[in-house]
């Protein structure tokens, strides 16, 4: 397996990436990651008999010291695309990159160093932190995996990062029971910390707090991502946090990414239905606004990821569907009009100013008619 | 970053969470009392755990001074005696003759060293074949419930192997093969006994290890091993500490049953078992000191474990304290002004967890 633990070779088929200086290169590539979990049946044979379509083709890169949000439906696959990321789960195919370095098929003594440089953040306070065990050492754990502080050197090293993200340093001794849910997810981010990562993977970190204090831990992040030069890629599903905290944003359904511009250009011009219904659906601050506001209502369920829509997977709730959309899949690709970062996936993108207003799936008596004609089509979940 | 409002909003939330602790410590050193040491706590409030621990310490001291005893009175706990253990007509003493406090057996022995000497076996094969088997069930149950796959279901059917097999007729072939003795005893014993923990060890590990906190081990570099033993492990504690305090009277009635059908330790040494066993074929009508004195300290014994078990997993589920909050001494640990505010931290922090 050595050859994997090697820099992209530059003579491979990403001679642009491999070829930029490490300044330039992108902390974080994916590529066509793909994530399936199988569904077994039986007991002796555990015959597989589908499959869930978790993450399904994801490329991207995030650049140093950004942060991408990565925003989506409950479902959508996000927080299993941050698990490939962090190689929680091994990937079906695909290749996760890391500061140049292919980590996607590494063993899990190979991956040791780049795990002190990728953390995570999860998003339940309670069930992420050891109910059993005492804060020093849960913030302690990474510095004595990677034998990096022993006995004084390391208490002393977690009581500067208990300091660093807001806790009393003198509450070492306790146990995560002892703490609010806020003062437990600044141990989940002292954790993270310790290792000192260049990425953080948040995985919906603050969904899970009450609102003031979300604000508290959002701004910690900000202040720690200026003092430690952090890049994070921040999953969330409130739209008004990743506004917030994003440079760029990614929009995922059903596994895969709609939509992804830089957050100004996404929230100010959506061309995907799907972002745009999303957008309309957010809350805004103000009333006289949100009087005004046009909401998109989209109809039924996101449709089961073990049996996609066939052709985009939005098809079946999109207000703008045509028959196209249930055979042909659309590229993820910068639209007519739009600026080289904002990519979208959609035949038939929202114009700027458009407004949504059939927000039934326009394709549901489309969809009927042509499941009888064209076969291949015929496993479609009309919803 | 720029000041906005929530940050100070955050200092002073901070703050005056430090503080309202800093009330309940009142001046102690901060740090948290570890759930085991609240369980400890809520357990030493407990009258029937002060019950049976008295129950368990008197049958220790039974056979601690079990060699001071025979010195003391001069009979020995192997040789019988006719001369002095027995009366001119050759029948036993009852209890209280001849400076026999419990009697004498029918060739002589006197009961009381007997029974004594008995309480040491019987605690060393309760106490060792548990240990061996907790020892044994918890790496096995979370080997078995952390790996999964092939070596799950090799384990778990050995489990269920074990614990379905008709354990007495195994010890029989085995004392027959290779001759009753302690060491077989405690190993028959163990071996029988670890699959219950193990299968319990192996429930909860299959739960435990879908947690968060487990997959926040593996993300930060961790090993299959630390995150079995140091992540998994105190989350199983509890269930191991009440399970491992209810097997030890099933152990201890288990020894007293193969030395009862002569495939334990084995005469010449004394046990409940074989004391039993020797006095119910010659004189036994009459004579009732015989058996009822290994009787009633096999009973102590048992009730003691089991009395002390119960109360165990009392205390490690603190859910379960309204129920027998009649039983419970008013004061609670230490006692204080700060008591009944620490009797409901107490409550407060152990009680989402420990089952």
């Amino acid at each position: 397996m050595s050859e994997a633990a090697t820099p992209v070779n530059p003579a491979s088929n990403e001679p642009t990436l491999a070829a930029a200086p490490a300044g330039d290169r992108p902390l974080l590539q994916l590529e066509n990651v793909v994530k399936h979990f199988p569904i077994r049946r039986g007991i002796f044979f555990k015959r597989q008999i589908g499959r869930v379509q978790a993450v399904e083709g994801v490329s991207l890169e995030v650049r140093r010291g950004e942060t991408l949000g990565l925003v989506g439906e409950t479902g959508c696959g996000k927080s299993t695309l941050a698990r490939c990321i962090t190689r929680l789960h091994p990937l079906t195919s695909g290749r996760v990159i890391f500061d140049g370095v292919d980590i996607t098929r590494l063993s899990a003594g190979q991956l040791r160093p780049y795990r002190r440089r990728m953390q995570m953040i999860f998003q339940d306070p309670f069930g992420s932190l050891n109910p059993r065990r005492r804060v020093g050492s849960i913030i302690g754990d990474p510095l004595a995996i990677h034998g990096i502080a022993d006995g004084g050197e390391r208490k002393r090293q977690v009581q500067e990062l208990m300091e660093v993200v807001g806790l009393n340093p003198e509450h070492y001794n306790r146990f995560p029971s002892e703490f609010s849910g806020g003062q437990r997810q600044r141990i989940g981010v002292a954790r993270a910390l310790a290792l000192r990562p260049s990425l953080i993977v948040c995985d919906e970190p603050v969904s899970a707090l009450d609102v003031s204090v979300q604000a508290q831990i959002i701004n910690l992040l900000e202040d720690l991502q200026g003092e430690f030069g952090l890049t994070y890629v921040f999953i969330a599903h409130d739209l008004a946090v990743v506004e917030h905290v994003s440079d760029r944003v990614a929009v995922m359904y059903l596994g895969k990414i709609v939509e992804m511009a830089d957050t100004a250009e996404l929230f100010g011009s959506p061309r995907h239905p799907y972002t745009a219904a999303l957008l309309s659906a957010s809350m805004v601050a103000d009333p006289e606004k949100a009087r005004s506001s046009h909401r998109v209502v989209l109809y039924g369920d996101v449709p089961s990821p073990i049996n996609p829509p066939s052709g985009c997977r939005f098809h079946t709730r999109c207000p703008k569907a045509q028959p196209l959309c249930s055979v042909e899949e659309p590229p993820l690709r910068v639209q007519a009009g739009d600026p080289g970062g904002h990519l979208t996936a959609c035949h038939f993108p929202v114009a700027p100013g458009e407004q949504l207003v059939g927000a039934e799936p326009a394709i549901s008596a489309a969809v009927t008619e042509f499941v009888a004609t064209s076969p291949g089509a015929g496993e479609e979940e009309t919803v | 970053m720029s000041l906005s409002p929530f940050d100070v909003g955050s200092a002073a939330l901070v703050a005056d969470e430090d503080q309202s602790l800093e009330a309940l410590d009142a001046g102690r050193a901060i740090e948290g009392r570890s759930p085991l040491r609240l369980a400890f706590a809520r357990l030493r409030s407990d009258r029937i755990a002060w019950l049976a621990a008295g129950m368990i310490v008197l049958m220790a001291l039974l056979a601690v001074v079990a060699p001071v005893l025979s010195a003391l009175t001069g009979h020995s706990p192997y040789n019988p005696d006719l001369v002095n253990g027995t009366d001119s007509f050759g029948q036993p003493y009852g209890p209280g003759q001849a400076g026999f406090l419990l009697g004498t057996d029918n060739v002589g022995r006197d009961i009381l060293v007997r029974v004594a000497y008995g309480a040491r076996i019987s605690l060393l094969v309760g106490v060792l074949a548990t240990l061996l088997a907790t020892v044994g069930g918890t790496i096995l149950g979370l080997v078995s419930g952390y790996y999964g796959g092939w070596i799950d279901a090799l384990l778990a059917r050995m489990m269920d192997a074990v614990l379905s097999f008709p354990y007495v007729l195994a010890a029989i072939v085995l004392a027959a093969v290779f001759g009753g003795s302690l060491p077989l005893t405690i190993g028959v014993i163990a071996f029988f006994s670890w699959a219950a923990i193990g299968r319990i060890v192996r429930g909860q590990t299959l739960s435990q290890k879908e947690k968060e906190y487990v997959e926040a081990a593996r993300s930060i570099g961790a090993g299959s091993f630390r995150i079995m033993f140091v992540d998994i492990l105190p989350n199983l504690i509890a269930p191991v500490i009440v399970l491992g305090t209810l097997l030890v009277p099933v152990a201890v009635v288990f020894e007293a049953t193969l030395d009862y059908l002569g495939v334990g330790v084995g005469p010449p040494t004394p046990t409940w078992g074989n004391m039993l066993a020797d006095d119910q074929g010659s004189a036994g009508f009459g004579a009732w000191w015989f058996w009822v004195f290994p009787s009633v300290a096999l009973l102590i014994t048992t009730l003691g474990f089991n009395l002390l078990g119960d109360s165990v997993r009392d205390a490690l589920d603190p859910r379960t304290e309204r129920l027998f909050a009649n039983r419970r001494k008013k004061v609670v640990v230490g006692g204080g002004p700060d008591a009944s505010a620490r009797a409901d931290t107490d409550r407060l922090s152990g009680g989402t967890e420990a089952r």
